[in-house]
């Protein structure tokens, strides 16, 4: 089926993009795609030559409120004077992935990926591997050895809630009658990691364990049983409308939300503190080789790395940046507050976590 | 003789003659084979061998999944909102065109009516769904006036995002297309087989029961499979309303194809597609099983 369908969708993508293709094919220097590292092909002023040339980059699933991406493209477009061009992005990391099967050798082909952990572990044979300049500067366990993917941003799932109507001290305080209709997540849990997480949280919270989520799913079902579950996405939009008053996500998408609602508070449960976060990859098919490894570059620069400081979410550097000073220290110091010590779901957690979630979902909040 | 073989080359080449005629006939068809093939034909095909494919070649595995008691009841949940809300949708549709019918036919109601149900069965997607949530959602301007009022809109708790709102809100766009497929088969009724009824002495049941009713049955049930099919196979409306659970198939098939967590599977998903066109199908031809019933003593 992949093969056939990926067959059929390159031939209606052939004939919408036959016109551009001819244009995007000459101008990028093919010497780019197998370049691991900047220091081996004439150092960053020849990345930033060759970027600038190619003149564009495709990116993917990346909402403009999220992490604080609005900024980041908008900020490395005017530097750069590259064109980002983005592609569906309300996608999932899953999305991301079929995109690159779907549409490779065309010049819409994403040429960089902002995935989750269980996307990323799946399809390393998609990606090109590179390292940037502040290599070192991510710690060890939060990237691939060979480069293929790197951590980029994290944050800890919590609970954001309009202060103006509820009060939210523990997770248990969802199933009393105040929260009617009000609990929602970011996605299906089967299908969106930050839900997923979420489940996980309600799980710690619950006297589950991270190799655990079973209790979590318990949880949503009394949730659901008590009327208190919305079965929405919760989004940006359903935050403004008041849809979804209490929303689990994670902060740094949680407190985004402020913006547009002042009585919006983001909450980490101390009994549940759970960590998780997103990886950066550069495709092995990007028609925009050297544009998307300057966009790495630029994002584990301190400038990238502030970026979504701003935005709430933990940069992947930060501890180092901390060490060296240019950490943004105001930025930092808004982040919500955590106590205690979080916990990370591993490859297999996270896959026994998600089968157990295909099994025992659906049952548990299908009305 | 020569005159003989000339004549018969020429005999024989009459039905050849024909059969270009014909081909030239199916030269005509071309654009619409075409079109069926590629967008009908096709993806069909695509989606009968991708469930029956695996990473490993061959395999029964995909619709072996179709009997978890999640995927049953997301198939029994699409199989209840499309009947239920093509029915519903059937029926006030069929009477809000009967009385439109019965108006006068360059009247500006009717002209009002169509106009309004051309926009409104096409009206669905996310711009139906925030309709809904703008109106009667948790913060819906009717549900806060109400409040106002001392009126609770949901005593026991908001049910827009779950089947029963999704029921209302498909009936939203059923009922308009209802109308529109519904209209042309009414405006062929004649007021004169209602005269002729009573002056043999039937009056408005006999009328209904021997006349109208089997005469409109076979356009009924027609619109009735569209409108089924139209509930069935909607996924934008569901998705913007309650795209958590995977509560019916199109939002399983979505979870099927997009999950980030490890759960992707495009196979089972070519199986869950595959399931719906056999339900289609199934639907379809009890379709035509009944309308050749009831159609048997129309005129031809």
């Amino acid at each position: 089926m992949k093969g056939s369908a990926a067959r059929a969708t390159c031939l209606g993508l052939a004939l919408t993009v036959v016109g551009t293709l001819a244009a995007c094919g000459g101008s990028s220097d093919s010497s780019w795609s197998n370049v691991t590292s900047a220091a081996s092909n004439g150092g960053m002023s020849a990345l930033v030559t060759a970027a600038k040339a190619e003149g564009q980059l495709n990116v993917i699933a990346l909402p403009l409120n999220w992490a604080n991406y609005g900024a980041i493209i908008k900020d490395f477009s005017a530097k750069y004077g590259i064109k980002v061009n983005q592609a569906n992005p309300q996608g999932s990391s899953q999305d991301e992935v079929n995109a690159v099967n779907s549409e490779k050798g065309t010049s819409k082909a994403p040429d960089v990926l902002d995935i989750g952990m269980a996307v990323a572990w799946a399809n390393t044979s998609l990606f090109a591997p590179y390292e940037v300049s502040e290599w070192s500067s991510i710690p060890a366990n939060q990237k691939d050895a060979g480069g293929l993917w790197y951590q980029d941003y994290g944050g800890y799932m919590s609970i954001g809630y309009d202060s103006s109507k509820y009060t939210v001290t523990s997770v248990a305080d969802l199933l009393t009658p105040a929260f009617k209709s009000a609990v929602a997540l970011n996605g299906d849990p089967t299908e969106a990691n930050a839900a997923l997480n979420g489940v996980m949280l309600a799980s710690l919270a619950n006297g589950g364990s991270i190799s655990n989520i079973g209790p979590g799913v318990s949880f949503f079902k009394q949730l659901n049983a008590a009327g208190n579950f919305v079965p929405v996405t919760a989004t940006a939009a359903t935050i403004d409308n008041g849809t979804t008053p209490v929303v689990f996500d994670w902060d740094y998408l949680n407190s985004a939300s402020v913006v547009n609602l002042p009585s919006w508070k983001v909450f980490v449960p101390s009994n549940a503190i759970l960590g998780g976060y997103y990886a950066q990859a550069i495709t092995k098919t990007a028609p925009h080789p050297a544009a998307a490894r300057l966009w790495e570059e630029y994002l584990y620069s301190a400038t990238g790395q502030n970026l979504w400081l701003q935005g709430g979410a933990r940069p992947v550097e930060m501890t180092a940046m901390q060490a060296n000073g240019s950490l943004n220290q105001t930025y930092a110091a808004a982040l919500p507050a955590v106590s205690g010590s979080p916990v990370t779901l591993d490859q297999s957690q996270a896959s026994a976590a998600a089968s157990y979630l295909a099994s025992n979902w659906s049952a548990a909040v299908g009305s | 003789m020569t005159a003989v073989a000339v004549s018969e080359t020429e005999y024989v080449r009459r039905p050849l003659g024909g059969r270009l005629r014909i081909s030239s006939a199916w030269l005509g068809a071309a654009p619409f084979l075409l079109y069926t093939g590629l967008f009908l034909f096709l993806p069909t095909v695509l989606v009968a061998v991708g469930a029956f494919s695996g990473p490993h070649g061959p395999t029964l595995a995909n619709l072996a999944q179709l009997s978890r008691p999640y995927v049953v009841s997301a198939f029994l949940n699409s199989l209840v909102l499309s009947a239920v809300s093509a029915s519903v949708g059937a029926v006030v549709g069929s009477v809000l065109a009967y009385a439109v019918a019965t108006g006068s036919p360059d009247g500006i109601l009717r002209r009002l009516v169509t106009a309004f149900c051309g926009v409104l069965s096409q009206f669905g997607g996310v711009t139906l769904a925030f309709a809904f949530i703008a109106t009667i959602g948790t913060e819906g301007f009717i549900v806060i006036w109400l409040q106002q009022h001392g009126i609770r809109f949901y005593p026991n708790g908001v049910w827009l995002f779950s089947l029963t709102g999704l029921t209302l809100i498909y009936t939203y766009f059923e009922i308009p297309l209802m109308v529109i497929v519904f209209m042309p088969a009414l405006d062929g009724i004649r007021p004169q087989w209602r005269e002729a009824t009573e002056t043999l002495g039937g009056g408005t049941w006999h009328y209904w029961r021997h006349v109208a009713g089997p005469l409109l049955m076979p356009a009924f049930l027609g619109a009735w499979l569209l409108l089924f099919a139209n509930a069935f196979s909607a996924y934008a409306t569901a998705a913007a309303l309650l795209d958590i659970g995977g509560v019916i198939v199109p939002l399983q098939i979505s979870r099927a194809l997009s999950s980030e967590v490890g759960l992707d599977q495009a196979n089972f998903a070519a199986a869950l597609a595959l399931g719906m066109v056999v339900i289609v199908a199934i639907i379809t031809l009890l379709y035509a099983r009944l309308q050749r019933r009831s159609a048997r003593w129309l005129p031809r």
